[in-house]
């Protein structure tokens, strides 16, 4: 439910660094042989989809990913709900610049007065007066473990959530529909959670030292070579924290004179990484390939600014799936254009791990491809081994070399012992070697969830984006208005959903996302759908115009090259 | 766009309906979040817009339509024979 703030740091900076890469290749571009063809530019197809699969040879399976446009009348509808909220910001911060009105916000001193402002930029002002109204959606206190259901701290603000106050009840048994809690691992009764109790009574929870000092566990060596067999690579690390995983690990892998090409739609920790890197940053469009190949012709033809030297290195960052759009990486592709144009590749899997895939290894596991083609594997533990903590995997040289090097390895304090068994212990249950079948059980449970929770909303009439197979969810919502009441009407009927606006999303493409779990039964998924649609209704959300689901065409033109 | 779904809404009385229907305007409008004295501010000016327009085409709309005859009638009505006159 933080989402939206942590994302403040990747969109302001998205939309920057776009205008970079677009001025970057203005410069001229090389025509032919490229390995994706460019489709006719500057035509703006009706609709935002890539279901059609450019490359389907490089696919085995059907590839099918959709992004119904906007409906022309609704986002008409969106802007002039935002303009007219704005006019009413505009008179609030009227009313407090005049102290007509008590401001409950930070503002600059009276000795500052005639200093730059502080608080009047476009972010400033959205949060004054626009989030501040909604905020009863966000930041909840959940007081349980957030699995299939939890437990809420009700709370009530009586000045329009400028303060909140706990009324000192609990809310039982909210549906939980907003974790990243894919396998559902997150619990506090079964193997885990009792091989994660014998852990603390034989270590404790502390450990209070690095890695290369008193910190290094033999837990902690036994996790890592788990890692690397888990994932199919020579050698791994682990480090206490996801985010620090990819913001420290990125500058010590590139620096000045490199070139990391980074998706757009990338998470704030592999964008603060990049720019803590001092490497040169060019953004492509979301999963777009066309895209990708004409800035690696154009960093290869041109080299680095002014000088024209070749770049050091060449690094491609994507992530496995994007847990605002739910679309997976076109890996299979992304491979192929790095075999070409000789990159490296860093894939987070931050989302996919354990989540895709038959054996739950991932992106690569789910398109079947070899996990060495991959030069960086990062991941985390917090999604779906409901644990704590990121990874990174590849080469044995890459590990060695990061282990001396990182600053999150040197630096930081190594992960707590349960956490580490807690990983330990789930990564053998999804392979399958705690000689039970729970493991496969979870991962099938998950993928007929996905299928059915994605194939029910469309059936609705719900605009759902995203990869059929991906189990991040995104509904959307557009209108601000309706951010707030689809939020407070599902909680009413006792469903937790997380929704998404502005700074983690363009401004009129606001959405709720779901998160389909292992841990939903059917009964608990069709309990969340009949609200979801019966809020739908009410809020007239079902803005979907398509008749029926399209069929998979990716499929189609498979089968008819199979029978030339 | 908005029968359909409320034919699936399932009102019980007209009150209901019109509930649901005020709800919408507040949800696309976007005043939903505002807070109370904000909305009566919006409703009383859009209101008293939508009466002004009303009450101005009440005023000068026959007028125009008047003119507006005489004027197509004077172009029109004028010269019938000489038209018929060319035509044969
Ligand atoms: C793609 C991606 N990378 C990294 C992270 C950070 O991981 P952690 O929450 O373990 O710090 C996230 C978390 O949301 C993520 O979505």
């Amino acid at each position: 439910m933080t989402e939206s703030s942590a994302n403040k740091l990747l969109n302001g900076d998205a939309c920057h660094r776009t205008a970079n890469g677009r001025k970057a290749s203005k410069n001229g571009f090389v025509k032919n042989h490229c390995l994706f063809q460019q489709p006719h530019k500057y035509r703006r197809p009706r609709e935002k989809n890539q279901n059609v699969t450019h490359n389907s040879s490089l696919y085995k399976k059907p590839f099918s990913e959709s992004f119904e446009e906007t409906p022309l009348l609704v986002a008409v509808l969106t802007y002039m709900g935002y303009g007219i909220l704005t006019i009413f910001g505009y008179l609030r911060d009227f009313l407090r610049h005049w102290n007509i009105e008590k401001c409950h916000v930070a503002r600059e001193r009276d000795e500052q007065k005639d200093f730059v402002p502080l608080y009047q930029d476009f972010e400033n002002f959205y949060t004054r007066n626009l989030y501040m109204r909604i905020r009863d959606n966000w930041n909840r206190p959940i007081c349980s473990v957030p699995g299939a259901k939890m437990d809420l701290v009700e709370r009530v603000s009586h000045d329009y959530n400028w303060t909140f106050e706990h009324t000192g009840k609990v809310v039982k048994d909210v549906i939980n529909m907003g974790s990243y809690n894919y396998l559902g691992f997150a619990e506090n009764t079964g193997t885990c959670a009792d091989a994660a109790i014998e852990a603390t009574q034989a270590y404790g929870v502390g450990v209070g030292s690095t890695r290369c000092e008193m910190g290094n566990l033999d837990i902690h060596e036994e996790m890592e070579q788990l890692v690397a067999r888990f994932l199919g690579v020579e050698s791994s690390m682990a480090f206490g924290m996801g985010f620090a995983t990819n913001s420290m690990n990125i500058p010590a892998l590139t620096g000045k004179g490199c070139l990391i090409l980074s998706d757009e739609l990338n998470h704030a920790s592999l964008v603060l990484g990049a720019r803590l890197s001092a490497s040169t940053i060019r953004v492509f469009k979301h999963n777009n390939m066309q895209s990708l190949e004409k800035l690696l012709r154009d960093a290869i033809v041109h080299g680095q600014p002014r000088t024209h030297r070749p770049w050091k290195k060449i690094l491609i960052v994507v992530e496995g799936i994007y847990s605002m759009e739910g679309s997976i990486v076109r890996l299979p592709e992304i491979i192929a254009l790095k075999k070409r144009y000789k990159a490296y590749l860093y894939l987070d899997e931050a989302h996919s791990i354990g989540a895709l895939g038959p054996n739950g290894r991932g992106v690569v596991d789910y398109f079947g491809l070899d996990p060495k083609d991959v030069d960086i594997m990062m991941g985390t533990f917090t999604k779906s081994f409901g644990a704590a903590g990121g990874y990174i995997g590849g080469k044995k040289e890459l590990i060695d070399y990061l282990r001396r090097h990182s600053h999150s390895a040197l630096y930081a304090t190594s992960m707590s012992p349960p956490v580490a068994q807690q990983i330990i212990t789930s990564m053998k249950i999804i392979m399958g070697e705690d000689g039970t079948t729970l493991g496969a059980d979870r991962l099938r449970q998950l993928s007929e969830n996905t299928t059915y929770f994605r194939r029910k909303l469309r059936e609705m009439g719900f605009i759902i984006y995203g990869n059929d197979d991906s189990p991040v969810v995104p509904m959307m919502l557009y209108m601000p208005a309706k951010i707030g009441a689809f939020g407070r009407e599902m909680l009413k009927r006792n469903i937790g959903t997380v929704v998404v606006g502005f700074p983690a999303t363009p401004i009129i493409e606001s959405r709720a996302r779901f998160c389909v779990s292992a841990a939903h039964t059917r009964e608990t998924l069709n309990t969340a759908l009949e609200a979801i649609s019966e809020v739908g209704d009410l809020l007239q959300l079902k803005y979907s115009r398509r008749e029926q689901p399209l069929p998979s065409l990716g499929w189609m033109s498979e089968e008819s090259l199979l029978q030339d | 766009m908005i029968c359909e779904p409320a034919c699936r809404m399932n009102f019980k009385n007209l009150r209901e309906y019109l509930a649901w229907l005020y709800y919408q305007y507040l949800l696309i409008t976007g005043i939903y979040v505002l807070e109370p004295w904000e909305k009566s501010i919006f409703n009383s000016i859009l209101f008293s817009a939508i009466a002004m327009v009303i009450y101005t085409s009440y005023v000068f709309v026959p007028i125009h339509v008047r003119l507006a005859l005489e004027f197509f009638s004077g172009i029109f009505g004028g010269q019938p024979e000489s038209t018929m006159a060319l035509m044969n």
